[in-house]
């Protein structure tokens, strides 16, 4: 695969570059030579959403939600300036809408027309979020995408799936999980993940202690 | 427009295959392309929606075929040749061989991180008095404009609530154009799954989408 070939050093020169590589190539040449770009500066966004934009900055939104009643009725209100709150925000959050998971309703956010998710607490899409198969399914058979990521709700839980096709980006604060009394927001956070923030994952169980039964 | 993009409720396309610890990119040039198109985006040569039309209008066979960055690929190669920004025949080379044209402003390295941070908002301010209310009944209009459009076709027709009023925004249907943000009402409207999917619809199931007042009409 050429993906498996990029990671190699390029000992080899240009001519051992697939024909998408030097297509690319070549278009950034061009419009850097044109000034439309500035290669350091891609190299900086590259460096900024591949590094340092990620799903652990929802990982705290969900954490503070669970441990700060205020905090979490601020989120469900009115989320951006909430989120702007523990300083993050950007570029494809800038409308953010929170949706609460509950016994009785679990949310699950789609972009069935193109690739649309919350960059600033989730990152980068992954490809399966971007591609026919969840786009296509996730609206018209919500239980059956859940059943493929090993997630079964009770029939009495309602789904509520958020498509979305417009500017307003969806991240689900999920439930907190049980057993969790006492922990700090940092090891609540290291339960949240990314896809129980877009509602195909549930948290992290938490690991079972070993119990001495009394012989 | 009825494009491959428009991909609710469409059979055929197999399971979710996530993958386990995926990389924010697969290749190098993965990495070039979504960096060009967010810095050429930001020269104002075009703006997200003219990039979504873009992307969205590539022939339907040719958009499923391609992976996620090879659409953007081809999308920003369009923008750039329909702008005048550059010639198909100077992207094949990766040669200037006519002067550029002047662009808005250009993307700099010292306060990127910033300007990403604060994003882009596309809420604008409008006179205009919301049509809808809280709570109120709506149809999502029976359109199939051959442009850009951001109400998918598996609501067009069916009837549902709005359930949250957001804000006047800019429209992509016309801003995709460069034809005027044109400030218009959203507002998020559920159906029930079975308004949406007949008797195959999951009881108790809601879809909501985020509609534009001109996608709407009442009840």
């Amino acid at each position: 695969m050429s993906d498996h070939h990029a990671d190699h050093d390029h000992a080899h020169h240009g001519s051992e570059l697939s024909p998408i590589e030097a297509r690319v190539r070549a278009l950034e040449s061009l419009l850097t030579e044109k000034g439309y770009v500035d290669p350091a500066s891609l190299d900086a966004l590259v460096e900024l959403y591949e590094t340092k934009v990620g799903p652990h900055a929802g990982a705290r939104v969900v954490a503070r939600a669970w441990l700060d009643p205020a905090f979490r009725a601020r989120l469900l209100a009115d989320a951006t300036p909430a989120i702007a709150e523990l300083d993050i925000g950007g570029r494809g959050g800038e409308h953010m809408v929170v949706v609460e998971n509950t016994p009785e309703t679990h949310n699950l956010v789609v972009c069935t027309l193109c690739s649309c998710y919350p960059w600033p607490v989730l990152g980068l899409p992954p490809v399966w979020y971007k591609a026919p198969p969840y786009r296509a399914r996730a609206v018209i058979d919500p239980r059956g995408v859940l059943a493929e990521f090993g997630v079964t709700l009770p029939e009495t839980t309602g789904i509520t799936v958020w498509d979305s096709t417009a500017e307003t980006r969806y991240m689900v604060l999920p439930m907190r999980p049980a057993g969790t009394e006492g922990f700090s927001e940092e090891a609540l956070a290291a339960l949240v993940t990314r896809d129980s923030m877009i509602g195909t994952g549930l948290p992290k169980a938490l690991p079972v202690e070993p119990v001495e039964m009394p012989v | 427009m009825n494009g491959a993009q428009d991909l609710g409720g469409a059979h055929g396309f197999g399971p979710v295959v996530p993958e386990p610890d995926e990389p924010v990119f697969h290749a190098d040039w993965e990495r070039r392309v979504f960096a060009m198109a967010l810095a050429m985006g930001y020269t104002g040569a075009w703006n997200l929606d003219g990039s979504r039309a873009a992307r969205e209008s590539l022939p339907p066979a040719e958009y499923l075929a391609s992976s996620y960055y090879e659409i953007w690929l081809k999308a920003l190669e369009k923008q750039v040749a329909a702008t005048g920004l550059a010639t198909p025949a100077e992207m094949e080379s990766g040669r200037a061989a006519e002067p550029a044209k002047p662009v808005v402003r250009t993307l700099a390295r010292d306060g990127l991180e910033d300007r990403f941070r604060a994003g882009f908002p596309s809420s604008r301010a409008t006179d205009a008095p919301a049509r809808f209310a809280l709570g109120d009944t709506v149809v999502a209009r029976n359109i199939h404009p051959t442009t850009h459009t951001r109400l998918p076709r598996y609501v067009r027709g069916k009837r549902g609530r709005i359930v949250r009023i957001d804000g006047a925004f800019v429209f992509p249907d016309t801003n995709a154009y460069q034809a005027g943000e044109n400030p218009v009402w959203l507002y998020t409207v559920a159906f029930t799954a079975q308004e949406l999917w007949g008797e195959s619809g999951d009881p108790g199931g809601t879809v909501t989408v985020a509609a534009f007042e001109p996608y709407l009409e009442p009840a």
